[in-house]
């Protein structure tokens, strides 16, 4: 029984059938890559992952309990945390108010009035934010306005939000699309050291073989919104049916 | 000091002194001469001023924090004027009840009409608050007239209950008061040439601003405030982050509907009637323009916004083509007549084209508002003066 376990999921938008009797399993505290060519389905799978959409049948359940029907932020304070393709941060606050506002969501859920107290006074959070930025070395950006940031920094902000809620699945949705080369690999460095450091699970959906195939464990090969194989990144670089589907001879 | 850091509390204490001293900052003129008729400094107007800051603040609590722009406002000023009116009439004139009650009353109203509106956002919103606003407005022009008045507005009697009060020992209808002391009593005091006004309504109106004013800053400073600040900056985000936007925004429209609450119910406190007209959708894009007009989401701009409108509408709609004349009779009487007639659109009757102008060339060019016209005079006159940025601007300006 994997953390993350998808069963016949399908998802039809009018006449393309996006998803079809997709069933995956994510092993606990392993990183998982699910590849495809575009159009394959991996977004529209992500979305039903995380209450964006809901699949037209099948389940979803998370640490054995469905997530289908529950709404983005429940499904978020069950423990998964989403990345997207382009960064979602809050550009308006500054680098420090980014990375307190997880922290306030893992401690008081997901309503809670504080409307009179001084946000400069919660020195427990306040410090828990800046421990976060100082290990992903962005302490001396804390002030900054986070839109006025790099894209690469943005990134980097983005999955240091998700963390220090301490989730206990990542999903990360192509998070080097649109990157430079030095930017992906400072990603990838840092999606390793999580993976070292923490007890924590991640799925990923690239179109990026290197990133790829130097974080995963276990890849799942999507085609046309059916899982075509599922194996270790050595196999799946050698499968008949993926190069021919999906790799061509860049593998 | 009062929890607030070093900065807030010099914009508090500022607001203070300014509201304090404004029978005089708004009187520089000697009365009896030219320039009396640009004196603010009669009761009737500041207490305008101040009421509409109130209202002002509120809104840009919701507007300025969250990005929701309610088309819809007036509808809790007139409520809260409502309410207020009626505890005049059943209980009794003490001022206190009136406002607790036009305050609960307009917080409730919010709570039903933002409970539906909030489902959607940006432009669906406003036209859903927009359109309660307007049944509102038609349903105590009409409907309800045995609870608003309709058309002639809610009024007191010489034989309501007042139960309180007992019943009315003179002939006069009796006026509101805060504890034996008259909203309408005020007390003069001549020096040389100047008349200054002090009113008790103006005043008590200007402490409960002032309060107004030290909770926003307290709602903005806190972790509540960062919250809407997150929901205007990224809702996809918080929706991601674990957060539930919809209690957070209905919080502040709430807490929004009721500053507009206090500010109907002062309204009624110093002039004891309430109409439909108050509920009109022009009011409710009055203080959508007087939050522009002074900077959208800082703390010290709605006020300033309000107070230019209020004095535009007051001051400059009351100069006429008689007193151009007066102002230009030196020039050739051609040349005069052509000044007179090019002034004229912009004036009396056509101060709205004056405030369009304004809005159209503060929207271009400062989309900050006064507070950016005030930050860049400040920097422009260096550094050291950087450090009380917002302040500058409001010299020109009644304030409050």
């Amino acid at each position: 029984m994997g953390i993350l376990e998808v069963k016949d999921v399908n998802k039809r938008f009018g006449g393309l059938q996006a998803l079809g009797d997709v069933n995956l399993s994510v092993a606990e505290n392993s990183c998982h890559a699910i590849i495809g060519p575009n159009g394959a389905g991996k977004s529209t799978l992500l979305n039903c992952l995380v209450g964006k959409l809901i699949p037209d049948t099948g389940s979803v359940m998370f640490d054995g309990q469905s997530v289908l029907g529950r709404k983005p932020y429940e499904i978020n304070q069950m423990g998964i945390s989403r990345v997207f393709q382009t960064p979602e941060i809050f550009g308006d606050l500054s680098v420090l108010e980014n990375m307190m506002i997880p922290i306030f969501a893992k401690r008081d859920g997901a309503f809670r009035m504080h409307a009179v107290e001084d946000t400069a006074n919660e020195k427990e959070i306040v410090e828990q934010a800046e421990n976060m930025l100082e290990s992903l070395s962005m302490g001396d950006k804390r002030h900054m306005h986070s839109a006025s940031m790099s894209r690469g920094d943005k990134r980097r902000l983005e999955i240091g939000m998700c963390l220090a809620q301490e989730p206990r699945l990542l999903l990360l949705d192509e998070p080097t699309a649109g990157m430079a080369r030095a930017d992906t690999n400072n990603t990838i460095d840092l999606l390793k050291q999580i993976k070292d450091e923490r007890d924590i699970t991640i799925a990923i959906i690239e179109h990026d073989m290197h990133v790829v195939f130097s974080l995963a464990e276990r890849i799942t090969v999507l085609a046309q919104g059916t899982p075509l194989v599922e194996d270790t990144p050595d196999k799946i670089k050698g499968h008949p049916k993926v190069r021919e589907a999906y790799l061509g001879e860049t593998a | 000091m009062l929890g607030l850091n070093k900065k807030d509390t010099s914009l508090l204490i500022l607001v203070a002194a300014l509201a304090l001293f404004a029978p005089f900052i708004l009187n520089p003129f000697p009365a009896g001469s030219g320039m009396a008729q640009f004196n603010a400094g009669y009761p009737d107007l500041m207490q305008r001023f101040v009421i509409f800051g109130i209202f002002a603040i509120g809104f840009n609590i919701l507007f300025g924090l969250t990005g929701y722009l309610s088309f819809g406002h007036a509808a809790f000023l007139g409520v809260g004027s409502y309410a207020a009116v009626w505890m005049f009439k059943l209980l009794s004139m003490n001022v206190v009840p009136a406002i607790i009650l036009s305050v609960i009353t307009a917080g409730l109203f919010a709570l039903v009409i933002g409970y539906v509106s909030l489902r959607r956002s940006g432009i669906y919103f406003s036209i859903l608050t927009l359109a309660f606003a307007q049944m509102t407005y038609a349903l105590a022009y009409s409907v309800l007239t045995p609870i608003t008045g309709g058309e002639t507005g809610l009024q007191l009697a010489l034989d309501d209950p007042r139960i309180l009060d007992g019943a009315a020992s003179s002939d006069n209808i009796p006026v509101p008061g805060l504890f034996g002391m008259e909203m309408r009593g005020s007390s003069q005091l001549e020096l040389g040439d100047w008349v200054f006004t002090f009113s008790t309504g103006y005043y008590f109106s200007a402490i409960i601003m002032l309060l107004s004013f030290y909770l926003s800053i307290r709602i903005f400073r806190s972790p509540f405030g960062m919250m809407l600040r997150a929901i205007k900056s990224n809702q996809q985000r918080l929706n991601y982050t674990g957060l539930n936007a919809r209690p957070y925004t209905l919080a502040a429209f709430v807490i929004s509907g009721m500053y507009a609450g206090l500010a109907g119910g002062l309204m009624a406190a110093m002039d004891p009637l309430a109409g439909a007209e108050r509920m009109f959708w022009t009011a409710s894009g009055e203080v959508v323009l007087m939050s522009i007009l002074g900077g959208v989401g800082t703390l010290i701009g709605p006020v300033l916004g309000a107070g230019l409108i209020k004095y535009m509408e007051n001051i400059l709609s009351k100069i006429n083509s008689d007193i151009l004349h007066g102002w230009f009779a030196f020039m050739p009487d051609g040349l005069e007549d052509i000044i007179v007639s090019m002034i004229y659109p912009f004036i009396g009757k056509g101060w709205h084209l004056t405030l369009g102008l304004m809005f159209m060339l503060v929207v271009i060019f400062l989309p900050g508002g006064l507070v950016e016209a005030g930050q860049r005079i400040s920097r422009l006159f260096g550094r050291k003066k950087s450090e009380d940025k917002s302040d500058k601007s409001t010299s020109t300006e009644p304030a409050e």
